[in-house]
C-alpha cells in the first residue's frame, strides 16, 4: 500500500547505549563519560520507553538490543520491503534532557557523529535530523553550524515540550541558525519533562502522557505564532512530528478566534494564524488519530484546509499501524502522491540536492 | 484548496433562544468585604491582613492580564452605581436574565480564592463564605440563579464536609472543582471527593482557569495572554484523559462532569486519540474497560462559550454531532469580555431538536431543574 | 436613502461621538480629527453595541518587540470581544476585506441650507446660525 519511492519523514534509530557513542565523542568527553560510568546507561527517556507496546511493533523488534537499534534489522523490516526513496532519522535520546548544558551538547554531538558514521554512511537512503541541546539555544546553534555542511542532515530536532515554550526569544539563536541553512525545525512529540504535561499536574500512566503529547504540539505552535517566530524568520519552516494530526483544526479555529480579540497584545502577528500555519507548518501523518468513519475523515481533511500539509511517515519502529496500512484508508491517489512525495520534497529541499559531505 | 470565507449572519439570529438555561454566569462581590458577614473573626482578620495566597507571584490579579479592564469584563457591564461587573443583580437581570427570559442561570463564582488557597483552613472558610454569599446575594433574591458548591480540592476533610452540608439544598446545582489542581483529577487523592459529589447528586463543574503552580503548558510558561487563554483547553484535556484512564467513571458511575468555558471543538479528536492509543497500551490501564470515547459520551458535558468559530460555519454541526447534541449546553459567560450573545453565538442554524437540547433540555435533565 | 440631521457640529468635538437612532437603527457618529464618520452601532460578530466601545489607536509592530502606536483615535474597539474597526471605513483590523461594520455617509451642512430642506430633521431642531452633522440612511 505504501508506494515505492515514498519519503518516510519519521523513523527512529535507537542508540543502544552510551557505550556506542564513545568512539564519536571528543577525547575529553569520552574520558569524562567513562569516569562517571555513563557508558553503562542508554539514557532511556520517560517520553519513549523503548519496550512499551506503542513504541515497539512486534515484527519490528531486532534479534537483540532496543527496537531501532540495528541497521540490518531496519533494512530488513522497512527499507528493503517498503523501498522509500529517503527516510529521515529522528533520534529521541536523553541527551536532550540533561541539565548540564555542556554535557548535553557533548552527547548530542556524539549522537550526530554516530548517526553519520553508523547510519548515513552505510545506507544512502537515510537522512537525519540534527540532535541539539534544546535548553541551550546558543550551543544548539553551534551544533547546527558544525553539521550544516553535511547535506544529509535535513532538519533540526526538538521535542515539543522543553523548559520554555519553543517560540520564546531565548530560543531564537537556534532558529536563526536553522533558517540560515535552510533547515526546517522538526518538533517531535514528547517532553523533556521539565514540567508536568499541563497545568493539571503529573498523571499516572504512559497512556495519559502519550495522549497528552498532542497538547504539547498545540502549545508549541501557539508559542511560535504568538512570539512572531514566523515573522522574525520568514524562511523558517516547522514540521510537527508524530503529533496525531486531527487535533489541529480545532486549535487553528481557537488561534484565529483568540487572535481577533487579543491581537493588540502581539501586534507583529498581523495575519490570521491559520493562514500562517498552512503556509509554514507541516505535519507527519503517523500516528493519524482518525475518526471512526470515512465521512468524518473527509471532513477533517477539509478542515486542515491544505493538501500540502501532510508528510508521510512510518514512525518505525513505533506501532501505529499493521502491515502496510500506514495511511488512512480511502485517500485519493493524488493526495497520497502529495503526502508521500511532493510535500516531503517541498519541505526538505536538501533531499533533492547532491549530498556532498 | 481554498477555505470558505466566514459569513457572520448578524442580521439573522440563528434561532429563537428565549427561555434558555445559561450554564455559566459569573457573580462578583462589590468589595471583598462582602464575604466578611460569613467569616469568623479570625478569618475576617486574616483576609484583611494576609489575604488570599495561591501558587503564583501576583496575589490579586493574573500574571496574564486580560485585554479588558476588570480582569476581562465586557465593557458595557459596569454598574453605574459602582462595583465590578457581575456584582449588581439589577444589571444582571437587565442585561441577561430578563433580557433573554432566562429560565435558570448556573453561577460560577470565580471569587474568594478558596480552591487555590495555600492556607487550606482559610480556603475552607472562604469556600463556606462564598457558598453562603451566593445564596444571600444572588440565589435567595433571584431564584432563577443556582449556586455552585465551592470546595477546597486539596483539603479532603473540609471538601467532604461542605459537600455534605449543601447536599439536598436545591439552591445548589453542582460542585465547582478547579481544572488545575496539584494532580490530575483522576488521581487517587481526589477519589473520595468525586465519590461524594456523585453520591449527593451533584454534577461536578470544572470551570476553566485556576492556578496550580504548574506551568500553564507542558512546555513551560507562555509569554502572552494569547497563549494562556488556549492553554486552559490543555488543562481540560488533561482532566478528561486522567478521569478516563484512571477508570474513575466506571468506579463512580454516577459521576457527571461538566467542562465549562473550555470550548469543545477539541473534544472529538481527543476521544479518537484516546481510543487509538488505548488499544495499544491496554495492559497498562486495566481499570479502563471500555473505549474512552464511550465513556466520554456518557459522562462529560460541555458548555458552548466561548463559541467555537470553525472557518466553515457548517462544521459546527459536525462538531456537535461528534460530541453528541445531548452533551452540549448553552452558556453566555456573562459578564466576561468573550461572552456569547444567545442570538448570534451560533453562526449556523441548529436543527430545532438540537436547539431545544442545547438551549434548555440538556441542562434541565442534568441539573434536574423544573 | 434619505438625509437625517443627527447633531450640531458643536455637540461632537474631535475625539467625541454621539449615538443616534435613525429609521430604527442605532448609529454612532464620530468626530475623528475634525472629520465625521458614522458606523452602525452593531458589531458584525455578535451584535454588541460597537460604537460604545473604546476609541483607540492602531497598535502595530513590524517585528516582534518593536511597538508602534499609530493613527491615534482612529479605531473603535468592540466592548465585548475587542475586535478593532477603522472608524472611517468600518473595516476590521483583522480581516479588512471580509469583516466590516456598516458605514454611512456623513456630511456637515449649514443650518441655513437645512432650513430650506428637503432634509429630514427628526430629533434635532435646526437653526440657521449653526452647522449640523447629516447622516444618509
Amino acid at each position: 500500500m505504501i508506494p515505492a519511492g515514498a519519503i518516510d519523514c519519521d523513523i527512529h534509530p535507537a542508540v543502544p547505549s552510551v557505550r556506542d557513542l564513545l568512539p564519536h565523542l571528543e577525547p575529553y568527553w569520552r574520558e569524562h563519560v567513562l569516569r562517571r560510568g555513563l557508558e553503562r546507561d542508554n539514557f532511556e527517556t520517560s517520553a519513549y520507553p523503548p519496550a512499551a507496546p506503542i513504541n515497539a511493533r512486534p515484527d519490528w523488534k531486532p534479534p537483540a538490543g532496543p527496537p531501532g537499534g540495528s541497521l540490518p534489522a531496519m533494512q530488513a523490516h522497512l527499507l528493503d520491503p517498503v523501498r522509500p526513496a529517503f527516510a529521515i532519522c529522528n533520534v529521541i535520546h536523553g541527551a536532550q534532557m540533561i541539565f548540564s548544558e555542556d554535557l548535553s551538547l557533548a552527547l548530542c554531538r556524539g549522537i550526530n557523529n554516530w548517526l553519520a558514521a553508523e547510519w548515513l554512511d552505510r545506507d544512502d537512503r537515510l537522512r537525519a535530523s540534527i540532535v541539539v541541546p534544546p535548553h541551550s539555544p546558543e550551543l544548539a546553534a553551534e551544533e547546527i553550524e558544525r553539521l550544516a555542511g553535511d547535506r544529509r542532515f535535513v532538519q533540526v530536532l526538538l521535542l515539543a515540550m522543553a523548559e520554555i515554550p519553543l517560540g520564546r526569544r531565548l530560543m531564537w539563536p537556534l532558529y536563526r541558525a536553522a533558517e540560515r541553512h535552510g533547515l526546517p525545525i522538526g518538533i517531535h512529540a514528547g517532553s523533556t519533562y521539565r514540567h508536568p504535561l499541563s497545568a493539571g499536574g503529573w498523571g499516572s500512566t504512559y497512556l495519559e502522557d502519550y495522549v497528552s503529547f498532542a497538547q504539547g504540539h498545540a502549545a508549541a505552535l501557539n508559542s511560535l505564532l504568538a512570539e512572531g517566530v514566523f515573522q522574525k524568520f520568514p524562511d523558517l519552516r516547522v514540521v510537527l512530528i508524530e503529533s496525531g494530526v486531527t487535533w489541529l483544526p480545532a486549535s487553528m479555529w481557537r488561534f484565529n478566534k483568540t487572535w481577533r480579540g487579543v491581537r493588540a497584545e502581539i501586534p507583529w502577528l498581523n495575519r490570521l494564524p491559520a493562514d500562517i500555519v498552512r503556509e509554514r507548518v507541516r505535519l507527519t501523518a503517523q500516528p493519524f488519530d482518525a475518526p471512526p468513519d470515512a465521512a468524518s475523515l473527509t471532513t477533517i481533511l477539509e478542515q486542515l484546509g491544505s493538501e500540502s500539509m501532510l508528510l508521510f511517515a512510518t514512525d518505525y519502529p513505533h506501532w501505529h499501524y499493521e502491515g502496510e496500512a500506514a495511511l488512512p484508508a480511502g485517500l485519493p491517489p493524488d493526495l497520497v502522491r502529495k503526502i508521500t512525495l511532493d510535500n516531503p520534497l517541498a519541505t526538505y529541499p536538501r533531499l533533492q540536492q547532491e549530498t556532498a559531505r | 484548496m481554498n477555505v470558505a470565507l466566514r459569513d457572520p449572519r448578524i442580521d439573522r439570529p440563528a434561532q429563537t433562544h428565549l427561555g434558555f438555561i445559561d450554564c455559566d454566569v459569573h457573580p462578583f462581590f462589590r468589595t471583598p468585604a462582602d464575604f466578611d458577614p460569613f467569616l469568623s473573626q479570625r478569618w475576617r482578620e486574616h483576609r484583611q491582613s494576609i489575604g488570599n495566597r495561591s501558587r503564583q507571584g501576583l496575589a490579586r490579579t493574573s500574571l496574564y492580564p486580560r485585554m479588558s479592564p476588570g480582569n476581562g469584563m465586557r465593557g458595557d457591564s459596569w454598574p453605574k452605581a459602582g462595583g465590578p461587573p457581575g456584582s449588581d443583580l439589577g444589571l444582571m437581570r437587565e442585561q441577561l436574565l430578563d433580557l433573554f427570559d432566562v429560565r435558570y442561570g448556573l453561577l460560577a463564582p470565580l471569587v474568594g480564592g478558596a480552591a487555590a488557597e495555600r492556607n487550606v483552613e482559610f480556603g475552607a472558610a472562604m469556600a463556606v463564605a462564598v457558598n453562603e454569599w451566593q445564596c444571600a446575594a444572588f440565589c435567595d433574591p433571584e431564584p432563577r440563579l443556582k449556586a455552585s458548591v465551592q470546595i477546597t480540592l486539596e483539603h479532603e476533610a473540609s471538601a467532604l464536609a461542605e459537600i455534605e452540608r449543601r447536599a439536598g439544598d436545591a439552591r445548589f446545582a453542582q460542585v465547582n472543582i478547579p481544572p488545575r489542581g496539584l494532580e490530575p483529577l483522576g488521581r487517587h487523592r481526589y477519589r473520595r471527593i468525586l465519590a461524594a459529589c456523585a453520591a449527593n447528586g451533584f454534577p461536578i463543574s470544572l470551570h476553566l482557569g485556576g492556578t496550580s503552580g504548574h506551568a500553564s503548558t507542558g512546555g513551560g510558561w507562555p509569554s502572552f495572554y494569547h497563549e494562556e487563554h488556549p492553554s486552559y483547553v490543555q488543562s481540560m484535556q488533561t482532566l478528561v484523559t486522567s478521569l478516563v484512564c484512571e477508570g474513575v467513571l466506571d468506579e463512580i458511575p454516577d459521576l457527571k462532569v461538566v467542562m465549562v468555558e473550555g470550548g469543545f471543538a477539541w473534544l472529538p479528536a481527543l476521544a479518537w486519540r484516546l481510543d487509538k492509543h488505548w488499544k495499544r497500551l491496554k495492559a497498562e490501564v486495566p481499570g479502563l474497560k471500555r473505549a474512552p470515547s464511550e465513556i466520554i459520551r456518557e459522562h462529560f458535558w460541555v458548555t458552548t462559550q466561548p463559541m467555537e468559530e470553525p472557518e466553515r460555519p457548517e462544521d459546527m454541526l459536525r462538531t456537535i454531532e461528534w460530541i453528541g447534541p445531548e452533551r452540549v449546553m448553552f452558556s453566555t459567560d456573562y459578564p466576561h469580555w468573550d461572552q456569547d450573545d444567545p442570538r448570534y453565538a451560533f453562526k449556523v442554524p441548529l436543527p430545532d431538536d438540537w436547539a431545544r437540547l442545547v438551549y434548555r433540555e440538556n441542562a434541565q435533565a442534568l441539573y434536574r431543574l423544573d | 436613502m434619505a438625509k437625517h440631521v443627527v447633531a450640531t457640529v458643536a455637540e461632537i468635538p474631535p475625539g467625541g461621538r454621539k449615538i443616534v437612532t435613525v429609521r430604527g437603527r442605532e448609529i454612532g457618529v464620530f468626530n475623528v480629527d475634525g472629520a465625521f464618520h458614522a458606523l452602525i452601532n452593531r458589531c458584525p460578530h455578535q451584535g454588541a453595541a460597537l460604537c460604545t466601545g473604546a476609541i483607540v489607536s492602531r497598535l502595530e509592530a513590524p517585528v516582534p518587540g518593536e511597538y508602534r502606536l499609530t493613527r491615534p483615535g482612529t479605531m473603535i474597539r468592540c466592548p465585548w470581544h475587542c475586535w478593532e474597526f477603522d472608524i472611517a471605513t468600518g473595516q476590521s483590523w483583522c480581516e479588512p476585506d471580509d469583516v466590516k461594520a456598516r458605514t454611512y455617509n456623513v456630511s456637515v451642512e449649514p443650518g441655513e441650507a437645512l432650513a430650506r430642506g428637503p432634509f429630514t430633521a427628526e430629533t434635532v431642531p435646526v437653526s440657521v446660525e449653526q452647522d449640523y452633522v447629516v447622516v444618509e440612511v
